[in-house]
């Protein structure tokens, strides 16, 4: 096993002394195709609304794709390792229902149920891993039954303990002026709103990105990706690896399920279902392949990014909103299209 | 390797071509959608109104593709043509969307705002942001309870408990014993609202059952087992017209002989009402919702009106009978009622 070379070429070992030209180092970048994407969804906004341009537009658009982007970052470290997790978005409800409700229900400070919510969390994360390592089973299967499960577990503790479907307000208990101040605040920076989740989104990104391009677990990553086999073979122990993923996701899902419960001190069972999709196809935008082993952690928030600006631009736009799910549907196979034709000329230049 | 290279470049040139294309499209979709408007806004001559062009925007729980929304949707543009108000419709059935939703449109310094409070805990703070940034807003549908709290200026709906009572007193009224409210909108709180009402009017049994409403063959499987394995429920009241009917199906599958009825109205409703396949509907009028929600709004900003009295402005329950059910088709028809 190498140290990693620091180059940004990932499957980069042989070919790691010959003297490349910025230019193609730039066009082997998995992000490239996105960041080209974004500004041309950019910039086709900027011209159709007129209200896009506006400074407070900007938060709320940041914030829109944040949101998504805290979820995306290690959804892409999971799919270059490889695999998928259906479970990642009703995850993030069941991190807030349980920190919300064992906060109530035991009426502890607020931060024991965040504490406690971090442990189920990422036990659930654990699960997955566990069992796809153990099973064998495509993550597919695995994560689709973490999924149902959960979203039934969702409803019916909500319902056992709360007596409705959602929980009840933990806004007026101890600890939860400081919990809200970590996980849900904002500053208003010349009129323009910016929420906290800005700082947790950029420190993930950041994480994921040290992580994937400077630490040997990275370089597992990359292995178990890019064939789980040879990985073992080179001695890449591959079960670490993938929990440690499951964990990652686990880990976003509690940050994310936190925000929500502290913006709004109540948190509804049903939601959270397919906000997964949502993440891969953030993480896919960004140039992280279905089939594992390529992508990288920056693609995942320029994805956000393109999605925060497409959910929100249609608005400015004063579009009929029928049309939404349309228009993502034709940038994702855009994206795809244009991430597979960068890859290929990177690979055909080496 | 060259021929590697032009390969590459003739790839290249055909992706390069697509993405220019497509890019084009974009565009012309555009120039397209402009000439819409100023077509639309040509025909739009007749507006009863001589007050400056307002833009209302409405943002709401609403799923994709949902009946009862589009009647709101109607009856909010028919108001906002006469009033000569340029509105905007958005939805999104998660409460965090929605709220980005509402900001968004105060992004865009609305004249006027319409939300509704399904999830009122999501809409509390961008409602409050909105009114501090000086938009006039109207809660619809549902939310009833927090809308003066959270600084709307009126509430225009239905009552969900007491529309739930209605329903309690009907059902005592038909002789049933045992009936099954199913919801078809998890988190839903108007929803939970209506089944406790009509629970506590009820003097039978009455019993919930959650079912996937963006999945209607789910919904109708969900029944048919409920149905198969209690034979003893002689009530089934579903909360939206499109359930209604296929809790129909299920009923004929299951061999059951409850009686299905259920919240809201649309042609299908009228018919089976007309039928007799169904018992009564519960209409809530969500035309009225929509075109009093945008009416009410122009008539603040024009003349500070607001109606209602700081209570609530009730749009429902009307009980739907067999026998009323005739005139109403016709209306129910064009999508209207």
């Amino acid at each position: 096993m190498t140290a990693a070379s620091g180059s940004s070429s990932p499957a980069g070992t042989d070919e790691r002394l010959l003297r490349t030209s910025p230019l193609r180092k730039l066009l082997g970048r998995p992000e490239l195709g996105s960041v080209v994407g974004a500004l041309a969804v950019f910039l086709f906004f900027a011209v159709v609304a007129d209200s896009f341009l506006r400074a407070t537009s900007f938060g709320t658009v940041m914030y829109a794709a944040s949101t998504i982007g805290i979820m995306a970052a290690p959804v892409a470290l999971l799919m270059i390792g490889g695999e998928f997790d259906l479970s990642a978005g009703v995850m993030v409800t069941s991190s807030a229902l349980v920190s919300s409700m064992f906060s109530y229900q035991m009426t502890a400070n607020v931060w024991v149920g965040v504490f406690v919510s971090l442990l189920v969390t990422l036990a659930i994360g654990a699960f997955n891993g566990f069992m796809l390592t153990r099973t064998r089973l495509p993550s597919f299967i695995i994560t689709l039954g973490t999924f149902l499960m959960l979203t039934g577990l969702n409803l019916g503790f909500t319902k056992l303990i709360s007596g409705s479907v959602s929980t009840k307000t933990i806004g007026n208990m101890e600890g939860f002026p400081s919990a809200r101040k970590l996980f849900a605040s904002y500053w208003t920076v010349g009129g323009v709103e910016l929420k906290v989740t800005l700082l947790w989104w950029a420190g993930l990104v950041a994480v994921a990105t040290w992580i994937l391009l400077r630490t040997r677990f990275g370089n597992w990553i990359f292995a178990v990706g890019g064939g789980a086999d040879a990985a073992r073979a080179v001695g890449v122990p591959v079960i670490r690896t993938k929990i440690g993923l499951y964990l990652g996701v686990a880990f976003a899902a509690w940050v994310s399920g936190q925000h929500l419960l502290f913006s709004y001190d109540v948190v509804q069972s049903g939601e959270g279902v397919g906000n997964e999709l949502i993440y891969i196809i953030a993480a896919v935008i960004g140039g992280c392949l279905i089939t594992g082993g390529y992508g990288s952690a920056i693609g995942s928030a320029v994805g956000a990014f393109i999605f925060g600006m497409t959910s929100k631009g249609i608005v400015y736009a004063e579009w009929n909103p029928d049309w939404f799910k349309f228009f993502l549907g034709a940038m994702l196979l855009l994206a795809t299209l244009l991430n597979a034709w960068v890859r290929k000329r990177a690979e055909a230049t080496k | 390797m060259a021929r590697v290279r032009t390969g590459v470049r003739a790839m290249g040139a055909v992706l390069a071509a697509v993405l220019g294309a497509s890019l084009m499209g974009c565009s012309s979709t555009g120039g397209k959608r402009a000439e819409e408007r100023a077509a639309k806004a040509a025909a739009e001559g007749g507006s009863a109104v001589n007050t400056p062009r307002w833009t209302f925007a409405m943002v709401t729980h609403s799923g994709d593709g949902d009946t009862f929304w589009d009647i709101v949707q109607k009856g909010a543009k028919m108001a906002a043509d006469k009033d000569n108000i340029n509105f905007l419709y958005s939805h999104d059935d998660e409460g965090q969307q929605q709220a980005q939703l509402v900001q968004a449109a105060i992004d865009k310094k609305v004249d006027g705002l319409i939300v509704t409070l399904a999830k009122p805990d999501a809409m509390k703070d961008v409602v409050a942001k909105a009114t501090r940034a000086g938009i006039p807003v109207i809660t619809v549908n549902s939310g009833s309870a927090e809308s003066k709290k959270y600084g709307a200026l009126t509430h225009i709906g239905q009552d969900e408990s007491i529309a739930g009572e209605a329903v309690g007193e009907e059902l005592n009224a038909r002789g049933r014993k045992k009936a099954l409210c199913i919801l078809h909108e998890q988190g839903n709180v108007g929803h939970e609202q209506r089944c406790a009402g009509a629970k506590k009017t009820f003097d039978g049994q009455l019993q919930n059952l959650y079912v996937e409403g963006t999945n209607m063959p789910d919904v109708q499987a969900s029944i048919e087992a409920k149905l198969q394995s209690d034979k003893n429920i002689d009530a089934v009241v579903t909360l939206g017209a499109p359930f209604a009917d296929a809790a129909v199906k299920a009923k004929k599958t299951a061999g059951s002989k409850a009686e299905i009825d259920t919240f809201d109205l649309n042609p299908k409703v009228a018919a089976s009402l007309q039928s007799k396949t169904l018992g009564f509907a519960v209409d809530q009028q969500p035309y009225l919702q929509g075109y009093e929600a945008v009416d009410l709004l122009w008539l603040y900003r024009f003349n500070r009106n607001v109606l209602g009295g700081g209570r609530p402005v009730l749009t429902g329950p009307q009980i739907v009978t067999s026998e009323d059910a005739a005139q109403l088709a016709e209306y129910a028809d064009r999508g209207t009622r």
